[in-house]
């Protein structure tokens, strides 16, 4: 391959080794200056792509206004999960979730039982979306939802209605699973036969269930079941097991239990 | 120096397209050709890696160790690659969703490493540049001719510009919805090679064994 007049190829291993580590050097630096500088706006789009998602979710596009003066009619407050209060003293603009479920002061490890979704530690904190309609009654809740699929942890959104029973709609705005398996729980046609289902039994113990095949009118407690993803066990697993945990005792139980008695 | 010029940039259009003749890169092609512009942002992400990797591959080509030249190549590849990932993600993050893990499986493209071990680790690197961008382009015009076949009469529309109203929002085209899925790519593609075969006679390959003959139906009769 060599041409007859350049001079002919050392094969030795050191000259082997050293080309090799000066094409990855040159070629980390090349990708790592690209990743670093288009950082910021990455995560501004990120930003606006969550917050279409929220007032997608909430049913706000109605109103014609732009998404970002949409997002602005949500009531955003930060709820301590432990206790399921709010606390205030917290950011919830600039609130990471991935950056919070890393941090040791903002998160708790989970034991492997408690684990059901596969999220190793979970954070203290989480933001969630109110809208409130003029009596001030509660009409909408979304809530962070997010845990592992068969890749990727699928990020998402669970909007209930002011019953805190009824699903109003889910999305999930980041995720890396299998295009057209997993990669189909942003189907818009599953997608819209979460809206209205019922995560709570009349117990208030959670009963929502990924099934195989399809939910028909027949199903016995079809209105807590979904269809599974054909094709896409574990991710339809994975979405079974973070809705268990998310509206579990270790999620937004504690939340919720304390919405549901101060209207009570 | 003009003529050989337009000569490596044009032959893998027409005459040498990678799709057509050498049938390459058909995943893809299958893949992001529902609509137009995921198409398009394909076809420009696919011709600016094989063009820069031809050429960065074709500059080192005399430092590679041949027992490691796929290794490296494939190293120059995936980072050009993720750059162009990191980009669309920056600057086109709605088609960049639509394309998911499409873009970074340019790196599998045979069509990347195809050229960088058939051309440009013999040639100089402007000739290999060229001979990349020639490439793309070839692969670009059957992606797009594909994708706007299967947009206009799968969707009724270019670019999501409404060209043929649907009868579901009142006008009058029954949308096709074979088109959308990946197999009527599959079809599209196989009539585009029918078609240039027919055009060109020297592509057609010959064929590589005969069907044996079992019976022979003179004898059956005897």
């Amino acid at each position: 391959m060599a041409e007859p007049n350049s001079a002919p190829v050392q094969h030795s291993a050191r000259r082997t080794v050293g080309v090799a580590l000066a094409v990855c050097l040159v070629c980390s630096l090349f990708v790592t200056s690209a990743a670093v500088t288009l950082r910021p706006i990455q995560i501004a789009n990120q930003v606006k792509e969550r917050q279409r998602v929220l007032v997608e979710l909430a049913g706000l596009t109605a109103l014609g206004l732009s998404i970002e003066s949409a997002y602005r009619l949500f009531d955003v407050r930060m709820v301590e999960l432990a206790s399921g209060n709010f606390v205030d003293d917290q950011d919830t603009e600039r609130f990471d979730i991935t950056k919070a479920a890393k941090d040791e002061a903002q998160s708790t490890a989970l034991t492997r039982e408690e684990d059901i979704a596969q999220i190793q530690r979970k954070p203290k904190y989480l933001p969630v979306y109110l809208i409130h309609n003029e009596a001030g009654k509660l009409e909408t809740l979304i809530l962070p939802i997010y845990g592992h699929g068969l890749w990727s942890t699928l990020y998402g959104f669970i909007a209930l209605e002011g019953d805190l029973r009824t699903v109003k709609g889910l999305r999930f705005y980041q995720h890396a699973e299998t295009p057209g398996l997993g990669g189909e729980v942003d189907n818009p046609r599953w997608l819209t036969s979460w809206e209205g289902k019922v995560i709570f039994d009349e117990a208030w113990q959670p009963r929502i269930e990924l099934i195989r095949g399809s939910v028909g009118s027949a199903t016995p407690d079809s209105q807590h079941k979904v269809d599974g993803l054909s094709g896409a066990t574990m991710t339809t697993r994975g979405v079974d097991n973070l809705l268990k945990f998310w509206f579990g005792e270790n999620g937004f139980g504690p939340f919720l239990l304390r919405l549901r008695e101060e209207r009570s | 120096m003009a003529q050989s010029v337009r000569k490596i940039l044009f032959t893998p259009v027409v005459n040498e397209n990678p799709i057509t003749l050498q049938v390459l890169g058909i995943c893809s092609a299958l893949a992001v050709t529902s609509k137009v512009s995921t198409a398009l942002t394909m076809c420009i992400a696919l011709t600016l890696v094989v063009a820069c990797s031809s050429m960065l591959i074709s500059l080192i080509r005399h430092y590679i160790p041949t027992n490691i030249r796929i290794i490296i190549q494939m190293t120059i590849a995936a980072s050009l690659v993720i750059v162009v990932d990191q980009f669309l993600r920056a600057f086109a993050y709605e088609v960049s969703r639509e394309l998911s893990v499409f873009v970074s499986l340019i790196v599998t493209n045979c069509i990347v490493m195809g050229r960088a071990e058939a051309f440009a680790m013999k040639n100089p690197p402007w000739p290999s540049f060229l001979d990349g961008l020639g490439n793309g382009l070839g692969y670009s015009a059957i992606l797009l001719i594909v994708g706007i076949i299967r947009e206009l009469f799968g969707s009724g529309s270019l670019l999501g510009v409404t060209i043929l109203p649907l009868i579901r929002d009142g006008g009058w085209y029954e949308p096709n919805g074979l088109l959308l899925l990946p197999p009527s790519a599959f079809f599209l593609i196989g009539l585009i090679i029918w078609g240039v075969r027919s055009w060109k006679t020297n592509q057609v390959e010959q064929p590589e064994f005969r069907i044996q003959q079992t019976h022979n139906p003179t004898e059956i009769i005897r």
